[in-house]
């Protein structure tokens, strides 16, 4: 009995941390992707977009765990998608309360944040065979290992389009008598791919079994 | 006329849904591994966004938007936060229904088209261009129109991607690259492509 609370302290360990970077959805898995890349314009949006999805997958994660032995088989995506939906029109209705300028930045992604496939992935992945507690700190895990991604490219895409981060400025850029060139190509989308492919090369030099096979 | 044609050369060429808004990426870089399967892919997001657009614009129009309940004698009845539940749900039944329908009259095509069917509910792109539609306050015409561009726009990147990869697979790349990597770079550079129509007006 004494090694009992050990291996659930380990399993919720591994739960919650291998999703940074061993299992991380978005370099690894290719989840989810969609919805947030275009927000990463600016640190200040993708912050937002990052506690947004957070929030989501942490509920929806632990509310399907928890009735996840009531949900017949047959009709659980649509249950899923029900329950997902419902707490994104939370997350949506909350920024559009506080926080107005930027749910008009946001616009249409706060809602697509419903088809994100990492969302969806997790509960029926994780969340349908494990208890509320271990389903609520794999959906935190994969919340932050794909708020990682996303805060890393948003940083290097509003550092390197305009020189500054969070309205401070970093490089004073020629337009306000400073030095730095702002590389404008940084703020439209295929520069997002770009830093995205470096990412997933420079993540795996460093895992090295996370490389591809040849087919 | 010219105005309806200049809404399709927008959704297809200057603000192409995957390689500007980056929606449906994730079956964008999972099933373009072979030029027949994303032609098959093409095809059925063509058909989801040419009915599902145009649909949720009727329903936005006389039952969400603020004031739409007027004519049941609900003047100040503003039901558009129940927009997101809607349009998923009209999006399931749609591709419940198209699939029923193909099943029935053109088995060949529902056999075609196979598993990808079913997929698109989750397929961002599919809800984005609703979105965008309710955004941007299309009238029923322009959100057909926009509904056929943006999956002819989707549909073109996907196959494109998918010839690229083809032949990528005798290309010497780098180990860390090797498939997802590369895809995402090949994707950067085809974005940068359609750049290079952004302020077309016609």
């Amino acid at each position: 009995m004494s090694s009992m609370p050990t291996t659930d302290a380990y399993k919720c360990k591994v739960t919650l941390i291998n999703p940074l970077f061993d299992s991380n959805p978005i370099t690894i898995q290719v989840l989810g992707i969609c919805s947030a890349l275009a927000v990463t314009t600016s640190l200040k949006s993708t912050l937002i977009m990052c506690a947004a999805v957070i929030a989501v997958l942490t509920f929806s994660n632990t509310t399907v765990s928890i009735i996840r032995h009531h949900i017949p088989a047959s009709i659980r995506i649509i249950v899923q998608m029900t329950i997902i939906a419902s707490l994104v029109i939370v997350v949506d209705q909350f920024i559009k309360a506080y926080a107005f300028e930027m749910s008009k930045t946001l616009s249409v992604f706060v809602g697509l944040i419903i088809t994100n496939c990492i969302i969806m992935g997790r509960a029926e992945a994780f969340a349908m065979h494990n208890s509320p507690g271990l389903s609520f700190l794999d959906g935190l895990g994969h919340g932050i290992g794909y708020s990682l991604i996303l805060i890393i490219v948003a940083a290097i895409r509003e550092l390197l389009g305009t020189g500054r981060l969070l309205d401070y400025t970093i490089l004073p850029s020629v337009f306000e008598g400073g030095w730095y060139y702002p590389n404008s190509m940084m703020v439209l989308a295929p520069s997002a791919f770009f830093i995205i492919g470096l990412l997933i090369w420079a993540l795996r030099t460093w895992k090295s079994h996370q490389v591809e096979k040849d087919q | 006329m010219m105005h309806y044609f200049n809404i399709f050369i927008q959704a297809v060429f200057v603000e192409n849904i995957i390689l500007v808004f980056f929606l449906g990426m994730c079956t964008f870089l999972a099933v373009s591994k072979r030029v027949e399967t994303a032609i098959g892919l093409g095809m059925a997001v063509i058909m989801m966004m040419t009915i599902s657009v145009p649909i949720n614009n009727v329903i936005y129009h006389y039952l969400l938007r603020d004031g739409a309940l007027a004519w049941a004698g609900l003047p100040d009845l503003d039901l558009s936060f129940l927009g997101l539940v809607t349009y998923i749900g009209v999006i399931a039944a749609m591709v419940q229904i198209l699939e029923m329908v193909l099943e029935r009259y053109f088995p060949q095509l529902q056999h075609a088209l196979g598993i990808f069917l079913p997929l698109i509910t989750v397929n961002c792109a599919i809800l984005g261009a609703s979105l965008f539609m309710v955004e941007r306050e299309y009238s029923f015409n322009e959100s057909m129109v926009f509904g056929i561009g943006s999956g002819v726009g989707w549909a073109l990147a996907i196959i494109m991607m998918a010839a690229i990869r083809e032949k990528l697979k005798y290309a010497d790349v780098p180990d860390g690259l090797k498939g997802l990597g590369i895809a995402f770079i090949t994707a950067g550079l085809m974005s940068l492509g359609f750049m290079s129509f952004s302020g077309i007006q016609l």
